[in-house]
């Protein structure tokens, strides 16, 4: 069955991006506004979702050659170290720091360690989602 | 801080057995291994002196302050003697194993680093002071032989045996645990020496003697007593040098240890008395009988180990009675404390280094039947005067360890006609008959051991291999064995001064306060009239008698059922068998059924709990006004969620189960919760987008199968889910029994935590938990899907463990 998907296609190219942008955002905003890691994460995922849909999954992989099971578990590395930084300072297990740096070109910015463990599940839920699709999308 | 360190010191060293196995292959990992428990032996020995006069060692580490859970190593005789045991034999074993496991087909990486593992195990045992982390140890000792018996698991009988040990020893553990919560709570506290001082106050409370029978099966189990002695033949499937540590030397002795290190607080029980001095005799001529019935030479070195560890449990039991007499020093019954420990020794040490025979004939022959052995007496001289001498040792026969120890056993078992408690005065005449019919045949089979495979007829076509000697290396262990041996019948009372003396005044600290007031002196010779003599040259002449005709009468053992053996595979067929026909009672392998339990459970639970605490809250107040937008999504819900019931083609059920998903992210945005809301669209729109990908795979949608009946069944859960979640949700909004913890939110989430998002807020600092353990289990379940699809079981078909 060969239907014609230009269209798609040609929106494919602009809105992935769009969405990439988006997600990124929403990842960084995430500590004050609405958004965070897993939002993210699944925005990042349906990114490429969609240009599975428009380019076939095949395609994207060439495009896209990441290990997803790779990802998933520097996710939960990074989590799970972020979590257990706090022990190295003496403090309890999870209690996270956070403080305020001028930096060029941000100007004054928040800076905060629950940044890094939403980075974490950044990984681990685009990983996840990814394998899952890839998985079940390549399967004959 | 630094004993309790070197407990973990041989596990520890373990980490780096692979590393060495890898780079540096061409010299055999042993060697470097080797290090580990002789460093440990020179250490313990320097401690030697301070023990002897009396004193002890103790050192802490913190494990879980929170729980009261610590590591404290307290060496005292007994440990400190089981200490020496460990690592000394330790060293022989890995010394004889560089020569037994070839350093090319061997997984020599593999073998060492259960070794130590069981090393660390074994040394955490004795020292233990606290039962938890004992218990602990306890266990690893039972999954290193596990992992030591099953070594080589491409053979069916290695990991039957392996698994036949771990369920028995597990077992008793499990037991031995719940004995060791129960003095716990008896005396408050989980210390060894703190329960020892407080015993007198035990003895009344009820759960007494529910502790004690526990902790026996736990001690019983472990060192293989009647009936739970049968996991130790098959044991026997295990590498020769692993027999020879664990399985006669050290681990079956932990048994032995438990009821020594707890004599002083059971002491005071009639029970313990019978139990101990009772299932010990009993085993060990259970054991010896047996013995002869065995073809395989390990076979026959099993049982006398059964035998021999059910004569120092005896021994153990009739010293536990002299808690009772007055004058225990005065009657014989002092000798018990003295003689268990004492055999202990010579045990391990002729055992051991019979062990190493048996192996090395299986090595330099090939075969372990003793039909297919005999006439090896000229090819193997070492070996066969090894032999000798380890054998008469186990017999009792002169100038060899063994006979002191078996002489001051059978003056111990004939005290016991002497004591007059717990109706020994009436049944107590049983024992030393008993032991002398155990000790006829030891005797036998020892002999049997020695001269079936060394003197007789050499039948060189029945060896797989030609027979010669073993290579020096080889020799090595258990030639110093047999001349320790030796060495024990000419000096007793120095190695009683050293090594048994401490140990005993930790054992029966009710009649002796130091080990300078155990005034025991060994003699090889005790004077004509004392009965034991007679004893003795009882069993010499009637041992000897019996094995000279033993060809006569052997096969009779043919006819004895295997009963306990049957027992043990049909419990376990059963069990099995079992508890697969009960999965498969509710495991359908459908969806569906799964649900169906699912919900029903939920209704049931969630709906009684209301039901019993008449939690039906029903407040229609401060309910907010609902408007139009919220009425036209909530008829698209209801709509969608029709049409996927109705819909013939899967493709309109998927569609529609999204617009379910939209709609419940547009409550989301009337009722202002953004985060909510972006999430459950992402989460749809990629849940549609995977559906369509599986769109492929799936079956197509067939109704016909569901008849009426089942419709039904699934139509009353539905409802009752929905209205079980419905009650929730009022019962929830009317009856608020605590303040909202929104406002506690609302006031730290910048002061506290530094942002300005209370969900993100909360997934990342407050119950970062959650969100930690949540991604752990999304990598679980990419995990799974992975393995579901890419590793099917079809692809692997034909594969099988045994080679």
């Amino acid at each position: 069955m060969k239907t014609n998907d230009v269209m798609l296609q040609t929106v494919t190219k602009v809105v992935t991006f769009i969405i990439l942008m988006f997600a990124v955002h929403i990842f960084f905003a995430g500590h004050y506004t609405p958004g965070g890691g897993f939002v993210g994460g699944l925005l990042t995922a349906s990114a490429i979702v969609l240009l599975m849909l428009a380019f076939g999954i095949q395609t994207v992989k060439k495009i896209v050659p990441v290990n997803y099971v790779v990802m998933t578990s520097v996710g939960l590395l990074l989590a799970i170290a972020t979590a257990a930084a706090s022990i190295l300072f003496d403090v309890p297990f999870f209690t996270h720091a956070y403080d305020y740096f001028d930096l060029p070109l941000f100007g004054e910015t928040s800076l905060h360690s629950a940044m890094l463990f939403d980075a974490g599940v950044y990984l681990v839920v685009v990983g996840v989602t990814m394998t899952i699709i890839q998985t079940i999308g390549e399967d004959e | 801080m630094s004993l309790v360190l070197l407990i973990f010191l041989p596990i520890i060293a373990a980490l780096f057995i692979p590393l060495l196995f890898k780079k540096i292959g061409q010299i055999h990992t042993g060697w470097f291994v080797l290090l580990v428990p002789a460093a440990l032996f020179i250490y313990y020995s320097t401690l030697l002196p301070s023990i002897a006069e009396g004193g002890n060692r103790v050192s802490e580490l913190q494990w879980i302050p929170s729980l009261d859970i610590a590591f404290i190593a307290y060496i005292d005789g007994l440990s400190l003697l089981f200490s020496l045991l460990i690592t000394g034999i330790g060293a022989l074993v890995v010394l004889y194993s560089i020569f037994y496991l070839d350093k090319y087909r061997e997984q020599l990486h593999n073998f060492y680093v259960y070794l130590l593992m069981f090393m660390t195990a074994m040394l955490g045992v004795v020292q233990s002071d606290h039962l938890i982390s004992l218990y602990l140890f306890w266990e690893l000792t039972s999954i290193s032989s596990f992992l030591l018996i099953g070594y080589w698991y491409t053979r069916d009988r290695s990991r039957f045996g392996a698994l036949k040990s771990m369920m028995i020893t597990v077992f008793g553990g499990l037991m031995m645990l719940g004995g060791f919560v129960l003095l716990g709570i008896m005396g408050n506290t989980y210390s060894i020496r703190e329960l020892i001082s407080q015993s007198p106050e035990l003895v009344g409370h009820d759960f007494f003697v529910w502790a004690l029978v526990l902790i026996l099966l736990g001690a019983f189990t472990k060192s293989a007593q009647f009936p739970f002695y049968i996991w130790l033949p098959d044991a026997m499937e295990a590498p020769t040098p692993v027999s020879a540590y664990l399985h006669s030397a050290t681990m079956v002795k932990a048994g032995l240890y438990l009821v020594a290190r707890f004599t002083p607080v059971f002491a005071a029980s009639g029970t313990w008395v019978w139990l101990v001095t009772g299932i010990g005799l009993f085993t060990m001529l259970w054991g010896s009988f047996f013995a002869l019935k065995q073809k395989d030479l390990k076979g026959i070195l099993a049982f006398s180990t059964v035998s021999q560890l059910g004569l120092i449990m005896s021994l153990l039991g009739v010293s536990a009675a002299g808690f009772h007499v007055e004058n225990a020093t005065e009657i014989a019954l002092n000798y018990a404390g003295f003689a268990a420990i004492f055999h202990l020794i010579n045990h391990a040490v002729f055992k051991g280094s019979l062990f190493m025979i048996a192996g090395i004939v299986d090595h330099e022959t090939g075969t372990r039947d003793i039909r297919k052995l005999g006439g090896l007496m000229s090819l193997m001289p070492i070996s066969f005067t090894v032999a000798m001498i380890g054998a008469f040792s186990m017999a009792g026969l002169p100038p060899f360890g063994g006979f002191l120890s078996k002489e001051m056993f059978l003056t111990g078992m004939v005290a016991l006609t002497e004591f007059d408690l717990f109706a020994m005065d009436v049944w107590g005449i049983m024992f030393p008959v008993i032991a002398w019919i155990g000790s006829v045949f030891t005797f036998i089979y020892s002999f049997y051991f020695v001269f079936h495979t060394f003197a007789g007829k050499h039948k060189p076509d029945e060896l797989p291999k030609p027979a010669h000697e073993a290579p020096k290396g080889m020799l090595v262990s258990p030639v110093f064995l047999a001349v320790l041996a030796v060495v024990i019948f000419f000096i007793p009372n120095i190695v009683g001064e050293w090594l048994v003396k401490p140990a005993v005044a930790a054992i029966q600290p009710f009649m002796y306060d130091s080990p300078q007031a155990v005034d025991v002196h060994v003699a090889a010779w005790h004077g004509y009239i004392t009965p034991e003599l007679w004893m003795t040259i009882g069993i010499f002449a009637v041992g000897g008698l019996m094995f000279w005709s033993l060809r006569k009468w052997q096969h009779l053992y043919e006819r004895f059922p295997n009963t306990l053996n049957s027992l043990y595979d049909n419990l376990m067929f059963l069990s099995d068998t079992g508890a697969n026909r009960f999965s498969r009672l509710y495991m359908t392998g459908f969806i569906r059924s799964y649900l169906v339990y699912m919900f029903s459970f939920l209704v049931i639970i969630v709906l009684g709990t209301f039901v019993l605490n008449d939690a039906f809250a029903i407040d229609m107040n401060n309910l907010a006004p609902v408007g139009l937008y919220e009425i036209i999504i909530m008829l698209a819900l209801v709509g969608s969620t029709v049409t996927i019931l109705f819909s013939k083609s899967r493709l309109t059920a998927i569609i529609a189960l999204g617009a379910v998903g939209y709609s419940v992210a547009l409550f989301f945005v009337i009722f202002r919760a953004p985060d909510l809301a972006l999430t459950q669209l992402v989460i749809e729109t990629i849940s549609v987008a995977l559906f369509l990908l599986a769109f492929y795979h799936l079956p197509q949608i067939s109704r016909k199968e569901e008849r009426m009946r089942f419709r039904f069944g699934n139509a009353v859960i539905a409802v009752g889910v929905g209205v079980t979640m419905t009650f929730v949700a009022l019962a929830a909004h009317s009856g608020k029994a605590l303040p909202s913890i929104s406002e506690f939110y609302k006031e730290t989430v910048y002061s506290e935590a530094g942002g300005g998002n209370i969900v993100n807020v909360i997934l990342v600092d407050y119950r970062g938990f959650d969100t930690l353990f949540e991604i752990g289990v999304l990598g679980i379940a990419g995990i799974g899907i992975i393995t579901l699809i890419k590793l099917r079981l079809t692809k692997k078909e034909g594969q099988h463990e045994n080679k």
